[in-house]
C-alpha cells in the first residue's frame, strides 16, 4: 500500500503541495486528473523519492520513503515510473533496455535478464523489436518499451506520468491498451492522465488536483460523470 | 619545369625520416592523453561552479582557444626560458600541446555532457539504479559516442601542429626534415616526402578510429 499522508512540498517560495494525502491500496488504480502546473508530476516523483518533501509522510508499503535510514535505491525497485518524455536509452537495443536494470540492479544473470526482459516486451505487444535501437521507433513503441521495462523489475507498484500526452493522436490507443492490461492484471498503479475516458473506465478511483490540493476524489465513475465539486466540473467541462 | 627531382637522398636517409615519425606520433599520443586528463578535471570545475577551479578553468580554456599555438610553443620554450626554466624542445611542444588540447577538450566534455538530458538519469534512478550506475550504463557511454569524433579530430590537430616543432629545434618529422634537407639542398624531395608521411599518419589515425567506433558503438550515434 502506497500511503502520502498531508504532504507539503515547495520549490523555493512556491508550494506545489499543500497538505496531500492518499492511500492507494494494492491491486487498486487510481487516476490523478488537474490542471497544468497543479503539482501532479511532483506528487509521483516525491512518491518514488526522486523529489524531497518538506513535511508530512510517505509510506511504501510501511517503508517511510523520505527517512534518513531508508535506502532509496531498493525502494525504487518496487515502485516502476513512466515519464511523460519517452526516455528509453538510445544506445542499447530494445531487449538491452529492458534487460539492464534486473541484470545490474537485481544483479540477475544475463540469460534471466534476457528472458525476463523478452517476456515483458512480448507482454507490451514490442515482441519483434528486440534487436531494433529505440530511436528507429515511433513514440508509442518508445513508451511501451518503457513500460516493459519498468515491469522487467517486477515493481509492486507503477507510476505513470502522462505517458500519452506526448504522443501523436494515432499513437496514444495503443500504450492506453497497454495500461488497460496491466489493470487487468491487478496491477496497482497511479495514473496521472489527461485522458477522460481512460480515467473513467479503467481507473477504481479518480482524483481532482487543484493549486496542490486533492480537491475531489472518488469513484471513477462517479467523479469523472458527476463530479460534485465545483471546481471539478469546471475543469471537467473545458477539458471535454 | 626545370627542378630535376632526386629521390636517392631522401631514401638514404628514410630511417632518420621514420624516426622523426615516430616522435611525432609519440608527442601527439602523450599530449592527448595529458590533455585528456587535464580536459576531465577542468570541465568538472566549470560545471561545478566551485569559484577558484571555476576561474582557473575558463581562463585556461578562454586562453588556449584564442591564441595562436605558435604563440603557445614560443612561450613554453623562449617564455619560460627568460624566468630561468629552460625547458628541452620536446617538453616545450608537449606543453604547449597538452595545454592546447585540454583547452578544446574542456569545451567538448562539457558540451558532450550537458548534450545528455537530465531525463535520462531519473529514468535511470526510476529503476532502482545507484548514481554510479546510472553513470557508467547510461550517462557516460552515450557521451563518449558525442565526443568520439571531436576527440579524434583534436588528435589529428596535435598531430598536425606538432610539426610547428621545427621552430624550436625539436627532431620530429618536420624538424628533421628541415635540417635533412639544409644539409643536402633537396628541399622539395625532403618536403613531399614528409608531406606524404603526414598524410598516412593522419588517415591510419583516422581510419583506425572509425573501425574502434564501429566495434564500440554498435547502436545509434
Ligand atoms: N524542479 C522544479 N523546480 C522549480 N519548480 C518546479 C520544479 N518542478 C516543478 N515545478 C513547479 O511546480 C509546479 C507544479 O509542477 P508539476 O510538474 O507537478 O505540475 P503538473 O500538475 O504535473 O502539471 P502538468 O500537467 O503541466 O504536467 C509548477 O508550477 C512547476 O513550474
Ligand atoms: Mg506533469
Amino acid at each position: 500500500m502506497i500511503s502520502v499522508q498531508n504532504v507539503h512540498k515547495s520549490f523555493g517560495d512556491l508550494e506545489v503541495l499543500k497538505g496531500v494525502s492518499l492511500d492507494v491500496e494494492k491491486g487498486e488504480v487510481v487516476s490523478v486528473i488537474g490542471g497544468s502546473g497543479s503539482g501532479k508530476s511532483t506528487l509521483l516523483y516525491c512518491i518514488n523519492a526522486i523529489e524531497t518533501i518538506n513535511s508530512g509522510k510517505i509510506l511504501v508499503d510501511g517503508v517511510d520513503v523520505h527517512a534518513k535510514e531508508t535506502n532509496k535505491d531498493k525502494l525504487r525497485q518496487k515502485l516502476g515510473m513512466v515519464f511523460q518524455q519517452w526516455n528509453s536509452f538510445p544506445h542499447m537495443t530494445v531487449l538491452e533496455n529492458a534487460a539492464l536494470a534486473p541484470r545490474i540492479v537485481k544483479k540477475m544473470s544475463r540469460d534471466e535478464a534476457m528472458e525476463i526482459a523478452k517476456k515483458e516486451l512480448e507482454h507490451v505487444g514490442l515482441g519483434d523489436k528486440l534487436d531494433v535501437y529505440p530511436t528507429k521507433m515511433s513514440g508509442g513503441q518508445q513508451q511501451r518499451l518503457a513500460i516493459a521495462r519498468a515491469l522487467a523489475m517486477k515493481p509492486d507498484y507503477m507510476l505513470l506520468d502522462e505517458v500519452t500526452s506526448a504522443l501523436d493522436p494515432e499513437l496514444v490507443g495503443e500504450v492506453l491498451d497497454t495500461l488497460r492490461l496491466l489493470a487487468e492484471e491487478g496491477m496497482t498503479m497511479i495514473c496521472v492522465t489527461h485522458e477522460m475516458g481512460f480515467a473513467r473506465d479503467v481507473s477504481d478511483r479518480v482524483a481532482y488536483f487543484h493549486q496542490g490540493v486533492i480537491a475531489e476524489i472518488g469513484e471513477a465513475r462517479q467523479v469523472i460523470t458527476d463530479p460534485q465539486n465545483p471546481l471539478t466540473q469546471k475543469f471537467l467541462s473545458k477539458v471535454r | 619545369m626545370d627542378y630535376e627531382f632526386h629521390w636517392n637522398i631522401v631514401f638514404q636517409n628514410m630511417p632518420e625520416l621514420l624516426n622523426g615519425a615516430f616522435v611525432t606520433l609519440h608527442v601527439s599520443v602523450l599530449a592527448m592523453f595529458l590533455g585528456v586528463v587535464i580536459a576531465i578535471l577542468l570541465a568538472i570545475a566549470k560545471m561545478n561552479n566551485s569559484k577558484p577551479f571555476c576561474y582557473v578553468a575558463t581562463v585556461w580554456v578562454e586562453v588556449a582557444r584564442n591564441t595562436p599555438a605558435l604563440f603557445q610553443i614560443y612561450m613554453a620554450y623562449f617564455g619560460l626560458g627568460a624566468f630561468g626554466i629552460h625547458l628541452s624542445p620536446y617538453v616545450a611542444v608537449l606543453s604547449a600541446l597538452v595545454f592546447i588540447n585540454a583547452g578544446y577538450l574542456t569545451e567538448t566534455f562539457r558540451g558532450g555532457f550537458q548534450s545528455i538530458p537530465a531525463t535520462q538519469y531519473s529514468a535511470s534512478k526510476s529503476l532502482g539504479m545507484t548514481s554510479i550506475q546510472a553513470y557508467r550504463y547510461i550517462i557516460l557511454p552515450q557521451m563518449l559516442r558525442r565526443i568520439y569524433h571531436p576527440m579524434t579530430n583534436q588528435f589529428v590537430w596535435s598531430i598536425l601542429m606538432s610539426s610547428l616543432g621545427i621552430l624550436v629545434g625539436m627532431s620530429e618529422l618536420s624538424g628533421t626534415t628541415q635540417r635533412l634537407q639544409s644539409l643536402s639542398f633537396r628541399t622539395l624531395e625532403f618536403f613531399i616526402v614528409a608531406a606524404v608521411m603526414y598524410f598516412v599518419i593522419t588517415k591510419l589515425v583516422l581510419f583506425t578510429s572509425s573501425l574502434l567506433a564501429r566495434r564500440l558503438f554498435k547502436g545509434e550515434i
